[in-house]
């Protein structure tokens, strides 16, 4: 091989590792529990933090846009807040991942949620909970078109 | 009793493999034809029982056959016909059948193209090829049995996830499949030509059209992936660089290097071990792609369920890595390069280049797939780049690439002379550096935006300027001007084959560009009859009403555009909530456009129905990803046509 087509070839190869590198300082993102980001919270550095979300504390205020609930691994909480609706498939005592990023005011500022779920499909709960929920939805639109 | 005959069917299948590879590989050794004739009726035998499995496992989804677990857990009573047949592979077992099946049809294909034509190396593809098949056929007797009965048996089962019950559900994984399963038969060559010892360079000029084939089909699977992503999970998007997708897309380019360095090769017997390290690299990334999906290493939305089979993927891609490099190794005198590299400005080198950076764009996105691993490997800390990372680090490479793409094609082999370069590129180069100064006058987006844009300009440049030249040269000899363009394309449909996958790639990267600069976006919260506006659009919000479909209820808005050319177009987005799930999923609509799409997502509502709260996107040029889908497809045909040079 020919010397200029080696440093042609070197040249790319440092490129493209100054390239890798500094992707990876300004994008990393550091996966924690609950217990972990409360023990040592940086704020402004960019965390996913991953646990169920509270029964009780899911708040969301369709006028603003404010969703608000709080992440538990079971030994400690993050208060999450969060502009936008919740994905589908999101709820009270279910898991949820969220990424964002600390705030110096004392909760997590969420730029993105996914709930937590297997593509393989779960079995259905007896269709005792999971029914009624959209049959107590209908009926209520049913109810309103009626009255009008 | 059906499952029992479909399990019976694939170790039948599995023996029959195992055989059919043996005896191959002992026909070409010992020079028994005999032998291998036998391979070869294993290797229908082997089909047929993956086609008879195939359809009985289709024949269970379709008869509610609840007996067997597979069935049980992705359909129930309520499933639509139609998605009961692409429920088959909606999950991990059944996907393994299907792709067992198309390697399957896929080595039916060669024995009936080869048996004659490539003798010397034709025992040991089959060997290959049967060797891939019977691991297939292993996993699906042992870690995925897919006719497994469960017991006691339910009266319902639990239903398909509903996020697969789209169209693209069936388009999808036949064409990632058909694309993934394709590069066994270059690479089943490679092996052949390693294993007898001839590793000129016959094998590459008879798996040309094989690997354009899989490569063709692996860009489909992509494309309707990213489409399914688009018009299903309501974000918006397209592609998430999500592992799985990674997975998907390495293999992609390495394949697409490999049809590159493959010319180098036929023209100047150049880059022998670099081609055939492709073929093995880019077979080897499809396993690891099924590994890293199928074993939940790495998490990602399309996680499948984890188990043993990842166990069997990581084995077998060992395996398949130590026996090629083993035979490189044993071959390694017989792989020395006949041609020299001449000149840095010369067609060769510009595919160097374009391999360089192709494999460079590969190791990154393996990077960032597998950086979770490594760090926590390494520094005990579990971090992860995500989307960010891979746009920085890939946006230079890929616009250097559509550079290159302009290049390429038209300089000349060996040492391009100034008239070459000035004939060539001058017109190009004066068109795209004009129209990346008016771009930025007109202040279309960013410098990034204008340099990738004007790119696509100067590629699309070079490509007229070659056929404005042609089609003269021909109506300088007497033809008119559209029957010579056509008995152009027509008769260096290889050259013109290319130069259309080309424009299809320059489409797909305007869509790109176009969208992730200009596309907007708002959620907001409405009453009904209250109107909010978006880039024009000024949309209004009419009610809801709510309806019961064969598997499940659904509660549907309705919003009206008033104003504008839009004018009295209705979006009906929808939440549909599946018994099976505990909540609902939104179900997007939209109104695709040339320029503009409309995208609408129902996030929330009021219970009593008088208020929603919506997504509204308008994603501008995303129509012209599908659309390089069909240009990619016209391309592709022209290039795999017969060679019209030879017969005439």
């Amino acid at each position: 091989v020919k010397p200029k087509f080696l440093v042609g070839g070197l040249v790319i190869a440092a490129a493209l590792g100054y390239m890798i590198w500094a992707g990876v300082t300004q994008s990393a993102i550091y996966f924690v529990t609950p217990s972990e980001l409360s023990a040592a919270p940086v704020s402004g550095k960019a965390y996913r933090v991953g646990g169920l979300v509270v029964p009780g504390t899911l708040k969301w205020e369709p006028r603003t846009l404010d969703l608000a609930f709080t992440l538990s691994d079971g030994k400690a909480t993050v208060p999450v807040r969060h502009k936008g609706t919740a994905p589908d498939l999101f709820g009270e005592g279910r898991g949820a991942v969220v990424e964002g990023q600390w705030t110096r005011e004392g909760y997590f500022k969420a730029t993105l949620i996914l709930a937590k779920h297997s593509e393989e499909y779960q079995a259905p709960h007896p269709t005792k909970d999971a029914a009624p929920a959209p049959k107590r939805l209908l009926e209520t639109l049913e109810k309103e078109k009626g009255s009008r | 009793m059906i499952p029992e005959v479909g399990t019976g069917a694939l170790l039948v299948a599995l023996t029959l493999a195992v055989y059919g590879a043996v005896v191959s590989a002992i026909g070409a050794r010992r020079g028994r034809p005999a032998m291998v004739e036998s391979a070869q009726h294993a290797a229908l035998g082997v089909f047929a029982l993956l086609t008879a499995a195939l359809g009985l496992l289709i024949y269970a989804f379709l008869t509610f056959d609840f007996s067997v677990r597979y069935v049980a857990n992705n359909t129930n009573l309520g499933t639509p016909f139609y998605y009961r047949i692409t429920a088959v592979w909606g999950a991990l077992e059944g996907s393994i059948v299907l792709w067992a099946w198309m390697l399957g049809l896929y080595t039916l294909l060669v024995v009936l193209r080869h048996r004659t034509s490539a003798r010397e190396l034709y025992p040991w593809v089959l060997t290959v090829m049967l060797g891939v098949l019977a691991f297939f056929l292993l996993v699906m007797t042992i870690p995925a049995p897919v006719f497994a009965r469960i017991a006691p048996i339910p009266a319902d089962g639990r239903g398909l996830n509903p996020l697969l019950e789209d169209s693209g559900m069936i388009t999808h994984p036949v064409a990632l499949y058909l694309g993934f399963t394709g590069f066994t038969v270059p690479f089943a060559f490679a092996v052949a030509a390693l294993v007898a010892g001839r590793v000129s360079d016959f094998w590459i000029t008879t798996t040309r059209r094989w690997t354009i084939v899989a490569w063709y089909f692996l860009s489909l699977g992509l494309l309707i992936g990213g489409w399914w992503s688009y018009h299903v999970l309501g974000w918006g998007g397209y592609w998430a660089w999500d592992p799985v997708e990674n997975a998907a897309f390495m293999p992609w380019l390495t394949a697409t290097a490999l049809l590159h360095s493959v010319m180098v090769q036929e023209r100047r017997r150049m880059l022998r071990l670099w081609n055939l390290a492709l073929v093995i690299l880019t077979f080897s990334l499809t396993l690891f792609g099924t590994f890293l999906t199928r074993s939940g290493v790495i998490a990602s939305v399309h996680a499948f369920t984890q188990g043993t089979i990842g166990v069997f993927f990581l084995a077998f891609l060992a395996l398949v890595v130590l026996l090629a490099l083993g035979l490189i190794a044993w071959r390694w005198d017989s792989l020395g390069a006949q041609g020299e590299l001449d000149s840095v400005i010369s067609r060769e080198s510009a595919f160097l280049l374009n391999n360089m950076l192709l494999v460079a764009a590969t190791f990154t996105v393996f990077f960032g797939t597998v950086f979770p691993l490594l760090s926590e490997a390494v520094r005990g800390e579990k971090v992860s780049v995500g989307a960010p990372f891979f746009n920085q680090v890939n946006v230079p490479l890929f616009l250097s690439l559509i550079f290159l793409m302009g290049v390429g094609p038209l300089i000349a082999w060996r040492r391009a002379s100034p008239d070459n370069l000035k004939r060539n590129f001058l017109w190009p180069v004066i068109i795209g550096v004009a129209s990346a100064a008016l771009f930025r006058l007109l202040g279309v987006g960013s410098v990034l935006v204008a340099v990738s844009l004007a790119l696509t300009i100067f590629v699309a440049a070079t490509i007229s300027v070659d056929l404005v030249r042609a089609t003269r040269a021909r109506r300088a000899m007497g033809e008119r001007a559209l029957p010579a363009l056509g008995g152009l394309l027509l008769r260096h449909n290889r050259r013109y084959g290319g130069f259309v996958v080309h424009l299809a790639v320059l489409v797909v990267a305007v869509g790109v560009t176009g969208s992730q600069t200009w596309s907007v976006h708002t959620e907001t919260t409405l009453q009904r009859g209250e109107q909010t506006e978006l880039a024009g659009y000024k949309i209004r919000f009419d009610g809801l009403r709510e309806s019961q479909e064969s598997n499940h209820g659904k509660v549907t808005g309705t919003f009206t555009v008033v104003n504008g050319s839009a004018a009295g177009t209705v979006l009906h987005p929808a939440k549909k909530f599946y018994p099976q799930e505990q909540s609902p999923i939104a179900y997007v609509d939209y109104r695709l456009g040339f320029i503009d799409d409309l995208y609408l997502v129902l996030g929330d509502f009021a219970r009593d129905g008088t208020s929603v709260t919506v997504k509204i996107q308008v994603n501008r040029m995303v129509s012209w990803i599908w659309l390089g889908g069909v240009v990619l497809t016209l391309g592709t045909l022209l290039s795999v046509l017969p060679d019209r040079r030879k017969a005439a």
